[in-house]
């Protein structure tokens, strides 16, 4: 195959294809509105369906909807519309109903910046819903990286039954890059578990081995209930701690207990390293050029890109930051994840590099902070 | 084999709720839900619908817990978005028939914007609005449809809003089908949630309730079999309010099929416009 000049919100709706996606309902919003425009063409093409709802609430309600149905289900919006989401996701969390989020950020809050980048949504991706709840949220540094996530958060989506959010940016989406896409065969694509045991048997949340139960479409014979509110293993309301609490260890667990196959990060130089620079989507290709500039000059410059945002990568930050005296966390926000990187390495190793005004954090301001770092700490 | 009627009814309820499971229900004694569910049932029975064929789909409110009783696949969703999440699973199931139950709180307020633009779709779902004029579970607060001048709870000294008249916005939003009748003429209820389940294309009934427990308590409008028999005054056929004089016309609850006409159901133009894009790529072009 050979390569094709490609936008990140074009690769998004190549790889949802290419994932099995057969629904997407959305509403248009800058700068995810491509996604809709590249599915409204290209899903019809392969027998799926499209939908263009009244408002970013009817879209996530009605991704639910198809995924019940049985489809792989997605929608793509950026921050004032990831916002009127928030309750569908908690109730896809709750229960455990598979789809894709994707939500190309930009500079808020409300309106904020529409055509400007941002990565302040990292803790809306997190916390947006109410409730406690898991939640995988994935963010890409390219193009091609844009097609590859897509194509894992719904594996992920499907195999643990969960809400997986694609966190984008305004800067990834609308780029274009020279990209090879995969062929079909050569891309691992998940179906989720389902089941053969006789209706009656069917639990659609029981309390498996696997902690990830069998779903089972609507339509097929296996009628259940699916409720937002607490429920049995059968999927009936219930106020039974008994009931409420194995039901909430299992949800977490699930995720927790696969963590090597939901944390995507990639760790460079990072052995010999004094200093470490993590960064995550747009920001990581600025954080990765200061990196080899400092490193060209004798600094001794590690790099931890982090795929993966959430569930937070406790161990893999833990472990790079372990021997290291400096920690530069730079991000289109100021400091969101840089507060959970503070969490774990502790507060004084870290200096945040934060911008929200819809710049980017360039290469110079990430090396002058390594500058920084090497100078504070002599 | 002749069923006798009675039996007839045991064999419904026998095939339809969720009996030995999930019963008693939530409602308060005297409620109207239970007749509108009871109504549904006998009309998916009516039809001649198997259990598995039928999803019911609900908001929040005391209808949202309907789903829990019947033995469909069911889906209690959120306030106002039963509608929106019964669009995703009509698009990839156009198979099933979805069965909508709200209140009028549900889909008329928060749900309002949901509920003009499936009509407007014409998507093939039946939206069965149980209208007690009320938010009951939350208490007694105005809704919607609570009429100009009564009280409710965040209404103490008199609702100063109009109601929505539900039938007269679902035809102009561009429902198939629009029809009204109360939890007294239960019979006829059932009789026109039936012709909505076939109606292809996006269907509603507006099942006329009532909430002695809060709005009957704070009007004062009496007991459950008071406001029952308000329904049996009021609820009249559309040939026979037509026949009333002006003056007599202001209180009637007009019963009746209003719209019922023939336009090309969502999910039928979608197969369409999935034909013409796979035919656009059998040509080798790229749309």
């Amino acid at each position: 195959m050979t390569g094709k000049l490609m936008q990140g919100d074009e690769a998004c709706a190549e790889g949802a294809i290419a994932a099995g996606c057969r629904f997407f309902a959305g509403y248009p919003i800058t700068p995810a509105t491509d996604i809709a425009e590249v599915l409204a063409r290209r899903l019809p093409q392969v027998g799926g369906k499209f939908i263009q709802m009244e408002d970013e609430i009817a879209s996530m309600a009605a991704v639910i909807g198809a995924s019940v149905g049985g489809a792989k289900a997605m929608t793509a919006t950026s921050g004032p519309g990831f916002s009127l989401m928030q309750e569908n996701i908690g109730y896809a969390a709750m229960a455990e109903i598979p789809c894709v989020v994707v939500d190309v950020q930009r500079a808020g809050p409300s309106t904020g910046l529409p055509t400007k980048p941002s990565q302040g949504d990292v803790m809306q991706s997190r916390w947006g819903t109410h409730g406690d709840h898991p939640i995988i949220v994935l963010s890409p540094s390219s193009v091609r990286e844009t097609f590859d996530f897509t194509v894992r958060a719904f594996n992920m989506a499907e195999k643990y039954r969960t809400p997986v959010i694609l966190l984008m940016d305004e800067m990834i989406g609308h780029m274009r890059e020279k990209v090879e896409l995969p062929s079909p065969e050569a891309i691992e694509v998940v179906e989720r578990v389902s089941t053969s045991v006789p209706p009656e048997w069917y639990k659609a949340y029981e309390n498996t081995p696997s902690d990830v139960p069998p779903m089972i479409s609507f339509g097929q014979g296996y009628r259940y209930h699916i409720t937002g509110l607490f429920h049995d293993e059968r999927g009936f309301p219930t106020q039974r701690l008994d009931e409420i609490d194995p039901w909430i260890a299992r949800v977490f667990r699930k995720i927790e207990r696969n963590l090597r196959d939901i944390l995507i990060y990639e760790a460079d130089e990072i052995e010999d390293a004094e200093i470490v620079v993590i960064a995550y989507g747009a920001t990581a290709r600025s954080a990765r050029h200061a990196v080899k500039q400092a490193r060209a000059r004798g600094y001794r410059v590690g790099f931890l890109r982090l795929g993966t945002l959430w569930p937070f990568p406790e161990e893999v930050v833990e472990r790079a930051a372990e021997r290291i005296h400096r920690v530069i966390v730079p991000e289109m926000n100021l400091g969101q994840l840089a507060l959970e990187v503070e969490r774990v390495v502790g507060r004084r190793k870290v200096m945040r590099v934060g911008k929200a005004n819809g710049e980017m954090v360039t290469p110079q301001e990430v090396l002058d902070a390594i500058v920084r770092g090497v100078s504070a700490w002599l | 084999m002749v069923v006798k009627k009675q039996e007839r009814e045991s064999l419904i309820h026998e095939r339809y709720l969720r009996h030995h499971k999930k019963f008693p229900h939530v409602w308060c004694a005297g409620c109207g839900i239970g007749i509108v569910m009871g109504a549904i049932v006998r009309a998916v029975d009516a039809v001649g619908l198997s259990n598995d064929e039928v999803a019911m789909i609900s908001g929040i409110g005391c209808s949202g817990r309907m789903p829990v009783y019947v033995d469909f696949n069911t889906m209690h969703t959120t306030h106002g978005r039963a509608l929106a999440f019964a669009t995703g699973l009509k698009m990839v199931r156009p198979e099933m028939k979805v069965i909508v139950v709200m209140g009028d709180g549900d889909a008329l307020a928060i749900g309002g914007n949901h509920f003009i633009h499936a009509a407007r779709r014409n998507i093939g779902l039946t939206a069965i609005i149980i209208n007690n004029n009320v938010y009951g579970m939350t208490g007694g607060q105005y809704s919607p449809t609570t009429p100009t001048h009564a009280y409710a709870t965040t209404a103490p000294y008199g609702n100063i809003e109009q109601p929505f008249p539900i039938c007269q916005l679902a035809q102009a939003a561009g429902a198939a089908f629009v029809a009204r009748s109360t939890v007294y003429h239960a019979r006829e209820l059932s009789r026109f949630i039936a012709q909505a389940i076939q109606k292809e294309g996006f269907s509603v009934v507006e099942a006329v309730s009532y909430c002695h427990t809060t709005y009957g308590r704070i009007n004062k409008l009496g007991s459950a079999v008071e406001m029952m028999r308000h329904l049996k005054d009021k609820g009249v056929t559309q040939k026979t309010f037509e026949a009333l004089a002006e003056e007599e016309r202001a209180d009637k609850i007009v019963r009746g099929v209003f719209v019922d006409r023939d336009i090309p159901e969502y999910t039928r133009l979608y197969d369409e416009i999935i034909a013409r894009a796979q035919q656009t790529v059998a040509n080798g072009r790229t749309a």
